[in-house]
């Protein structure tokens, strides 16, 4: 069966298609927030050494690991967008940026309060910390490279520079805790197998799959509202019902 | 287990409901932002459309 990619990267098809995407996306990231949180709280027991405060890690793992796949994402579609030149492709992009930076933001922030209590300090410079660090100043970068350059399809193209140069930052986040001596802990979760309790597993793989859909639904709202901005004096826009009304 | 001792978190709670509120704070304000830019520009459409019919 062939599929028609390019059909779908024309704004004006993506914009309804988006629309359209959005309340399952919401939805179950809503319904996947509930259970998760409930399985986190209620089911997962007790840590043997760090008593309750390891709840955190249901929001900072998913936090954490959707700040560094996002960034990867947006470095794709800008990728993409300057090799094919599809302007949708960095419209993504563009509106990937500030989910990440804000998730970037919340591993930090989440980090900084599970560090105080069990190493005693809210920041250390060390290899894991400090490049996320980086990662979330990658993604303000981003956001106020492309603000700055006047021309949308220069920025494109400037911004997208900066992303995938930048995409080197993530398998050193990745890979700093067996890289480096860090105060980190290493993966719990790996390849080969994971050391955790069956039902904290679950709820962190079902947090991580709701900030996921969440995510994926706020960026196809703000790639909608970009589709908008950018294409503002074309003909299928005045055409749309809700600019008609 | 009482409410009382679940919000305590044994001693954790700020660190604990800090991160969580944290996180639902910034869920709260990126959306209320969308929705924020969403309704900017359909306004600023509404004009530019206006403006067209005003000059036909």
């Amino acid at each position: 069966m062939a599929i028609n990619w390019f059909k779908y990267s024309s704004p004006s098809t993506f914009y309804g298609a988006a629309g359209k995407m959005v309340p399952w996306f919401a939805w179950s990231a809503a319904i996947l927030f509930v259970v998760g949180l409930y399985i986190g709280f209620f089911v997962a027991p007790t840590d043997i050494q760090q008593s309750e405060a390891y709840r955190i890690m249901f929001i900072h793992v998913p936090a954490s690991i959707l700040s560094m796949f996002i960034y990867l994402v947006m470095a794709g579609y800008a990728a993409l967008g300057l090799i094919f030149n599809t302007r949708l492709s960095s419209m993504m992009a563009s509106a990937l940026a500030p989910t990440g930076a804000l998730l970037a933001f919340l591993s930090l922030w989440t980090g900084a309060l599970w560090g105080k209590p069990m190493w005693g300090a809210w920041w250390v410079w060390d290899a894991r910390l400090t490049s996320e660090l980086i990662l979330l100043f990658l993604y303000l970068g981003f956001i106020a490279l492309h603000a700055s350059i006047d021309d949308p399809r220069r920025a494109d193209r400037a911004s997208a520079l900066l992303a995938i140069i930048g995409s080197v930052n993530v398998p050193i986040i990745y890979f700093s805790v067996q890289w480096w001596n860090t105060l980190h802990q290493g993966a719990s979760v790996k390849f080969t197998g994971t050391s955790m309790h069956v039902a904290m597993q679950q709820g962190m793989y079902t947090m991580m799959m709701a900030v996921w859909l969440y995510a994926i639904a706020v960026s196809l709202l703000r790639v909608r509202c970009i589709i908008l901005e950018r294409e503002c004096k074309a003909q299928w826009v005045s055409e749309l019902a809700e600019v008609k009304r | 287990m009482n409410w009382g001792e679940f919000f305590a978190m044994n001693g954790y709670a700020w660190y604990i409901w800090g991160s969580y509120g944290m996180a639902l704070l910034i869920f709260i304000i990126e959306i209320v932002m969308v929705r924020h830019r969403r309704a900017l520009i359909l306004q600023q459409l509404h004009l530019m459309r206006n403006a067209e019919d005003d000059m036909t």
